[in-house]
């Protein structure tokens, strides 16, 4: 019952993020909002017994990416404000409402939560359970599956993250050119 | 922000705590939530922190941004070189098992080496992300 109580709460401080995201112009609390609607996204899957997932929610959705969008916004300063858009309203409201109705009508089929008849629990789920501790030792069984039994796949996720940075560099990293800047700005001068 | 006294106090009192459970969470991700993709965020988070308390400089002071371009490639290759040592004794790419002298021992080294090399990587990525953002307002 308490559970439902926390759920419901959590999931109307998203809505509620959310439209005051939409309703916003200015970037900066947008992104401030954003941080908020990780953070609860992370308290709703601490609800959901889904630790490790609130855990890096909470790191990245929360933290890094805040600070990263904030960054951002330092280096554009011209256009902290959001423009108001120009199109009719009644499109996307229809768009969304649409997609909005097709979504809560194919949560209809879903089984429902953490059932343990659900095909998602019958397939590999409890393989997994019942092996890790005996092959591995490891009573997380989230980190046995995500290091050991699926160890291709992290590999591929940290040369992800690997590829990330190196693109991050070489787009934007390194020193900034000054020289160049300097130059436009005399060759405005002489023009 | 360098002369605001309280957050330069409060910072410096949470910088050290949030290292310290970034190692928790790096090496009791066995047993509890957590594991290398977290403690690397969270690892960063605490010079991230600290670069913007003390300034983009102080920050890389502690982490040159050249040491950090050699983490990065540290992590993924302690990575892989764990696959390449498990094919050395006679197991297959990434098959901890033979690690060790039991298949557990084995495992455990395994996954305990695994998750510091995306332990190290991520939190190197993650700076260099952040410093190439940041650095690029410097005036």
């Amino acid at each position: 019952m308490i559970d439902l109580f926390i759920n419901i709460t959590l999931l109307a401080f998203i809505a509620i993020t959310a439209v005051a995201i939409v309703r916003m112009t200015n970037l900066f609390a947008i992104i401030m909002l954003f941080g908020i609607f990780s953070f609860l996204s992370a308290g709703l899957f601490v609800e959901m017994d889904a630790v490790d997932v609130a855990f890096t929610e909470a790191a990245v959705g929360a933290g890094i990416s805040t600070v990263l969008m904030i960054a951002t916004i330092a280096l554009t300063k011209d256009q902290n404000e959001k423009q108001p858009g120009s199109h009719r309203r009644w499109l996307p409201l229809a768009v969304v409402t649409m997609t909005g109705a097709v979504l809560v009508y194919g949560t209809l089929d879903i089984p429902a939560f953490s059932d343990p008849n659900a095909p998602a629990q019958m397939h590999v789920a409890p393989d997994y359970l019942e092996r890790s501790v005996p092959e591995t030792g490891v009573p997380n069984v989230v980190t046995s599956v995500l290091a050991s039994y699926r160890g291709f796949d992290t590999l591929g996720e940290v040369v992800v993250v690997f590829t990330a940075g190196i693109a991050v560099l070489l787009l934007i990293g390194g020193r900034r050119p000054k020289s160049r800047s300097r130059k436009k700005e005399g060759e405005g001068n002489d023009a | 922000m360098t002369h605001n006294l309280i957050l330069r106090v409060v910072s410096k009192s949470l910088i050290p705590l949030i290292i310290l459970f970034a190692l928790y969470v790096q090496f009791h991700g066995d047993f509890g939530p957590g594991g290398g993709f977290q403690a690397g965020v969270i690892l960063s988070a605490a010079i991230i922190l600290y670069a913007l308390v003390f300034g983009l400089d102080a920050a890389e002071q502690v982490i040159p941004p050249a040491i950090l371009r050699v983490f990065a490639s540290l992590g993924v290759l302690i990575y892989a070189g764990v696959g390449v040592a498990a094919l050395f004794f006679g197991g297959n790419y990434l098959d901890y098992s033979v690690l060790g002298s039991t298949q557990i021992a084995g495992q455990h080294l395994g996954i305990l080496l695994v998750e510091l090399g995306v332990g190290i990587t991520v939190f190197a990525v993650m700076l260099i992300i952040f410093f190439a953002f940041a650095g690029r307002g410097r005036p």
